[in-house]
């Protein structure tokens, strides 16, 4: 009995030993969300700890995120997180937007369509406005029927499926699968990257075989050659070897790989060892690569991908951001970080475009700000002068990159 | 001996009168709390989930608590529900606009189609003795998810376009929808589910197991459960008995699957939301609240899916603290020294509340 009781009050102690950890810790992190400023040392960002203090009259945009931040694609959320913490920031500091305030808070949904609808319900309860989320498709087509229900402006900045817009209130700063399965083909076809192509895919994820699908249409139409479709899906996505045979023995001389980079790296070392050396051509999912632990990064070596973002170009903004992402979070920022950070300064732009405030209501604001959309174009890290259509389609021009030396670069 | 047989009965109606009541009580408590505006949007938006676990832990407890038999592939019942049902609303959803009819139709087939797929999967597997229901359902799980990933169906002024994992042979025109398309699964499905009928589900699966265990079925259920040679050898038709309680359990998770779809605009087939962690997830509701337990059974598949999302303001370390409160939950229930702790202050206060009445 005594032994019982003191079982108990180790757990106890244990416990709230753990709660005391998670509290300090989440605290920490909603002060990450709310204003790291006090790192950067702009007062004006340090006054917006304590809930807009510092306007006149104490009003502050509420902007919420959703996004992995455990789980499979957890690397995406976070990025995410972090890159639109630093627009909000700098916007902060610079004196807000039309004057007001940027609060932020970030929601995580382990990229799971329930968990999204979750996380957008409490950041309701927190009073959010705008929504810059969410991260991944499947979670978005489930949060997109809410934010419509709500009248709340929505911009997604990567979930690129067609099936996420529509709506009239909801944006995406990133392409449209559709466009980046085009967009691919075109590269290859114009730059004759290549004439028999071999093609392996996730058919159970809705990216992947949502840009497989336009890729094959457009290869077809422009007279590629595609000598092998291989697919694989979430449950067995750790062997490739019998993919890469197929691609070998049809002679393939490009492998399209419109997946994620996880995956990418467990084919490419597969390829290695099995002396087989295409040409890899990837997507946006592709960045990141370099980050994947325990991978030997020489294997990336002359990997080609299509991403609005290649984290050494040269112009100022690009520099800035990469090194500010740098020096707070410690890894190289990628495309989906910097598709955030857009995001946020697109929310910016038209929240000036449409002259609104803080004051006006979650439905009068969206209608207000989706009016606006198609009227601003936006200079970001993704690309210049982009647009938007009333569908919530963006227009902006991929940039293709090549890993060499260890690094992205663009071609 | 009669009487105590007779006291024996009521106790056992009153238990489940207990239950329903519970349930009831729930659903008017919250409405007032809505209609009172207390009630934050996270909770609002979780009343529906959590409906849709009850009910998949009431089917998966009729098979594990009753049948005695181990199920790991619940998720795969559900995913079948979920799909056929909300196929069913995107094909009918034209031609009928009351959302209550839609729902019904919805709830029928995906339910119909749920017990198909159970009585299937029974037929050879419910002959045999020992653990293969366990082996063959989380295979079935898994092939169901995989099958629905290569799916393709689309309808368009041509017909009906039928597709197996080469979903770009179909060339639809311009007012041609998806009905099912592949890995994308089944999107814009009409919001239909709600809080009401979530309930209405629960009581209504609620009655239909309690009068299945206590009918003349269920105790030859209950029989095969604890001698399967005794019996057999009073007549009983083992495999007749044990379809119908896993088809029964099979349709009640698909009932669930249904509820699910039209809760979410998408449903779409991965391992998040049907695959072997969420049918062992199922499995840990039942556990937990009580192998045999419909009320047990609720209240932890209530109390489970709520706990995550209370834990929200610890961030990353939620899911720590969920997996530690799981194992404190389960030693407070399971565990021999923490029955006789909690049998001993019963005790007491049992004496106690004696002591005072006389």
């Amino acid at each position: 009995m005594k032994k019982a009781v003191s079982v108990l009050l180790t757990a106890a102690l244990a416990a709230t030993c753990f709660v005391g950890c998670g509290d300090s810790s989440g605290n920490s992190g909603t002060d990450d969300n709310g204003g790291s400023s006090v790192n950067s040392g702009s007062d004006a960002n340090a006054a917006n700890d304590n809930d807009g203090g510092s306007t006149a009259d104490g009003l502050a945009f509420k902007i919420g995120g959703i996004g992995p931040t455990t789980g499979d694609a957890a690397i995406y959320g976070s990025a995410v997180m972090n890159a639109a913490q630093i627009a909000v920031d700098e916007i902060n500091a610079a004196g807000g937007i039309n004057g007001y305030q940027i609060d932020y808070k970030f929601e995580d949904d382990q990229s799971d369509a329930e968990k999204s609808i979750n996380a957008y319900n409490s950041l309701k309860d927190w009073g959010m406005q705008i929504l810059m989320g969410t991260v991944t498709t499947t979670p978005c087509v489930a949060v997109v029927d809410k934010t419509l229900e709500d009248g709340m402006f929505q911009i997604t900045p990567s979930a690129s499926s067609t099936d996420v817009i529509g709506g009239g209130n909801v944006f995406q700063a990133c392409f449209t699968d559709p466009n980046q399965g085009t967009a691919s083909a075109q590269y290859i076809v114009d730059h004759s990257l290549a004439t028999k192509v071999a093609i392996i895919y996730d058919s159970s994820s809705v990216y992947s075989s949502g840009i497989e699908a336009t890729f094959v249409q457009e290869a077809e139409a422009k007279g590629l050659e595609i000598v092998a479709e291989e697919a694989f899906t979430a449950d067995s996505k750790t062997d490739f070897s019998t993919q890469l045979q197929k691609a070998q023995s049809a002679g393939a001389d490009l492998v399209f790989l419109p997946i994620y980079y996880a995956e990418a790296s467990i084919i490419l070392t597969q390829a290695n060892s099995m002396g087989y050396e295409p040409t890899f051509f990837g997507v946006d999912g592709m960045d990141g690569i370099l980050g994947v632990e325990n991978f030997d990064t020489s294997l990336a070596e002359g990997v080609m991908l299509l991403t609005p973002f290649a984290a050494d170009a040269q112009d100022d903004l690009t520099k800035a951001f990469v090194s500010t992402y740098q020096e707070k979070y410690g890894d190289i920022p990628n495309q989906f970080a910097a598709d955030a950070y857009d995001a946020i300064y697109t929310i910016k732009a038209v929240v000036e475009a449409a002259n609104a405030t803080p004051d006006m209501s979650v439905s009068e604001l969206g209608t207000a700000l989706s009016g606006a959309m198609t009227q601003i174009s936006v200079d970001g890290l993704t690309g210049e002068g982009m647009t938007w259509q009333e569908s919530g389609e963006v227009s902006k021009a991929p940039k293709a990159v090549v890993i060499k030396d260890g690094a992205y670069t663009a071609m | 001996m009669a009487k105590s047989t007779k006291k024996l009965i009521k106790k056992t109606t009153a238990n489940q009168l207990i239950t329903l009541g519970m349930v009831v009580a729930v659903y008017i408590v919250v409405q007032i709390m809505i209609a009172a505006g207390v009630m934050s949007s996270l909770m609002q938006g979780l009343l529906v989930p959590m409906c849709t676990y009850s009910i998949v832990a009431i089917g998966l407890n009729l098979c594990v608590g009753y049948l005695g038999e181990l199920s790991i592939g619940h998720a795969g019942f559900m995913c079948v529900g979920a799909f056929s049902g909300a196929f069913c609303t995107k094909l009918l959803a034209g031609t009928i606009s009351n959302h209550v009819v839609l729902f019904l139709a919805a709830l029928l087939v995906g339910t119909a189609m749920a017990a198909l797929s159970g009585f299937l999967v029974g037929i050879p597997v419910l002959r045999l003795r020992g653990d293969y229901l366990a082996i063959v359902t989380l295979a079935f799980g898994e092939i169901i998810k995989n099958i629905i990933n290569v799916l393709y169906i689309a309808k368009d002024t041509d017909g009906f376009h039928f597709a197996i994992s080469d979903g770009n042979s179909i060339r639809l025109s311009e007012e041609g929808v998806w009905l099912i398309n592949g890995a994308k699964g089944i999107t814009k499905i009409p919001h239909l589910s709600s809080f009401t009928a979530g309930v209405i589900l629960i009581l209504l699966f609620l009655i239909v197991v309690y009068n299945l265990v206590n009918s003349r079925s269920g105790r030859a259920i209950m029989a095969i459960r604890d001698n399967r040679i005794a019996a057999e050898s009073v007549g009983i038709n083992i495999t007749k008995f044990k379809l119908m309680a896993f088809t029964i359990s099979a349709a009640i998770a698909g009932a669930g699957g249904v509820l699910y779809a039209h809760n979410l605009s998408t449903v779409t087939a991965t391992p998040a939301n049907f695959g072997y962690n969420m049918s062992i997830m199922i499995l840990v509701f039942v556990v937990l609240g009580g192998i045999g337990s419909f009320r047990g059974s609720i209240i932890a598949a209530v109390l489970l899916t709520l706990l995550p999302e209370v834990l929200r303001g610890l961030s990353d370390y939620r899911m720590l603290i969920y997996s530690i409160v799981l194992i404190a939950v389960m030693l407070f229930n399971w565990a021999p020294k923490c029955i006789e702790f909690r049998q001993k202050v019963m005790a007491r206060l049992k004496k106690n509340a004696g002591k005072e009445e006389a």
